[in-house]
C-alpha cells in the first residue's frame, strides 16, 4: 500500500530482447528504481496490438513493485501505428501461440537473469492477450503466478482450431503450475458466462489453484478507461483484487 | 483477437490515403474490437497491399446495421451494372 511518505522512481524504456527462434524483438520494460529483489511480471498485449494501454500498464506494475516486461508480439509484422500493426496482424488470422509461447518464454527468461528481480515472476493478459497468459502459464515452466482477463478462446470447440492456433489453452490445465486469477464480465461472450463457468470446471477437477471473481454490469475489457466498455467500479476492484493477488503470491517469502 | 471471426481475400483496386493514392490487393474483413468506433464489436474492412507499410491502410469500422445495409447496397449497384452490361470485359 502506498503512503505519501514513500519514494518513488521508475525505470521504463524500450529494450530488446531475444524472442522465439532467438529473433530479436523489442519489449517495454518498467521497474521500480532500487536493487531490489522485486517480483517480476510479463505483460502478454492483446489484439489491439502494443499499445499505449500495455505501456501504461507496464508502468503500473512498476509503480506497484515490479519490474515488469512487455514484450512486442508482433514485431515481426513490421513497424506503423500500434492499430495498423494489429490491423495487419487480425487480417493474417493472428499470431501462431507457438511463437508467443516463444516470445514469452524469452521474456521470463530475461527477467529471472536480472540482479534486481527476485525469483518470482508473473504473467497477466487481457483478451487474447488473457488467452496467450493462460496458454503460457501452462507450457512455459517458472511462473509463480497467472493473470487471466476475460481471455476468449481458452475454451474452442474443435472447429475453432487452426493452424496458428491448433490447440485449446483449456486443454494444457494439467500442466498448469501456479496459482490463477481470473477476472470476467458476465455480459462478455468472449469468453461468454458458460466458457467460464467450464474453465472453473477444469481448474476445480485437476485440483488447482485459483481464485475467479465475475463482474454483473461488465462485458469485454472493462478495464480499458479509453473505451466505452470501461466499468469504473468493477475496474477499481479488479485492479485492487488482481495487486492483492499478487502481492500474495509474489512479493511473499 | 478474440472472436477470430476475420477472413482475407485477394483484390486489385486502389485506395485513398492522406497523402494520395495507393494500390490494394488485400481486402481483410473481420468482426471483432474496433480500434475506433464506440462499439464492443464492429464489422472491420481493411484494405492494403501485402508489399506495403502497415501504415497503408484503408480502413473502416462500422457497426452491425450499417455493414448489412453497405452490404445490400453493394449487391444492388453490382447488379444493375451487370444488368446494364457495363461489367463485361471490364475486370480485366
Amino acid at each position: 500500500m502506498y503512503t505519501t511518505d514513500q519514494y518513488q522512481g521508475m525505470l521504463a524504456e524500450t529494450v530488446v530482447l531475444p524472442g522465439y527462434h532467438a529473433d530479436l524483438i523489442n519489449a517495454y520494460f518498467a521497474r521500480p528504481l532500487g536493487a531490489g529483489p522485486f517480483p517480476g511480471m510479463v505483460l502478454v498485449h492483446h489484439l489491439p496490438g502494443w499499445d499505449d494501454w500495455y505501456l501504461e500498464a507496464t508502468r503500473k506494475f512498476a509503480a506497484h513493485g515490479y519490474a515488469a516486461l512487455c514484450p512486442n508480439l508482433y514485431f515481426r509484422e513490421g513497424h506503423g501505428t500500434p492499430e495498423d500493426v494489429a490491423a495487419r496482424v487480425r487480417g493474417a488470422g493472428g499470431v501462431a501461440d507457438q511463437q508467443v509461447v516463444g516470445d514469452v518464454a524469452a521474456a521470463l527468461e530475461m527477467l529471472k537473469a536480472l540482479p534486481y528481480v527476485s525469483g518470482k515472476v508473473g504473467v497477466f493478459g487481457t483478451c487474447s492477450g488473457g488467452r496467450h497468459a493462460y496458454l503460457c502459464a501452462c507450457r512455459i515452466p517458472g511462473f509463480a503466478a497467472l493473470v487471466d482477463c476475460w481471455g476468449g478462446r481458452v475454451v474452442m470447440s474443435p472447429e475453432e482450431l487452426t493452424p496458428k492456433q491448433p490447440a485449446a489453452p483449456i486443454d494444457f490445465t494439467a500442466d498448469l503450475s501456479c496459482p490463477v486469477l481470473g477476472l470476467f464480465g458476465n455480459d462478455d461472450r468472449a469468453p461468454s458466462p458458460e466458457q467460464v463457468n467450464q474453465l472453473e470446471e477444469t481448474l476445480k477437477k485437476l485440483g488447482k489453484d485459483y481464485e475467479f471473481h465475475r463482474y454483473d454490469g461488465a462485458g469485454h475489457g472493462f478495464f480499458y478507461h479509453n473505451r466505452p466498455n470501461y466499468r469504473q467500479q468493477q475496474a477499481v476492484d479488479g485492479w485492487n483484487k488482481l495487486f492483492a493477488f499478487l502481492d500474495k503470491n509474489l512479493k511473499g517469502a | 483477437m478474440c472472436t477470430m471471426i476475420a477472413q482475407q481475400v485477394d483484390i486489385r483496386g486502389s485506395g485513398k490515403v492522406a497523402d494520395g493514392w495507393i494500390r490494394v490487393d488485400t481486402a481483410s474483413v473481420s468482426y471483432d474490437h474496433p480500434f475506433d468506433m464506440p462499439l464492443e464489436y464492429t464489422l472491420n474492412l481493411d484494405f492494403t497491399s501485402q508489399a506495403g507499410e502497415a501504415g497503408a491502410r484503408v480502413a473502416v469500422e462500422l457497426d452491425y446495421a450499417s455493414a448489412r445495409k453497405l452490404l445490400e447496397t453493394i449487391q444492388e449497384v453490382m447488379r444493375q451494372a451487370q444488368a446494364g452490361g457495363f461489367v463485361d470485359g471490364q475486370h480485366g
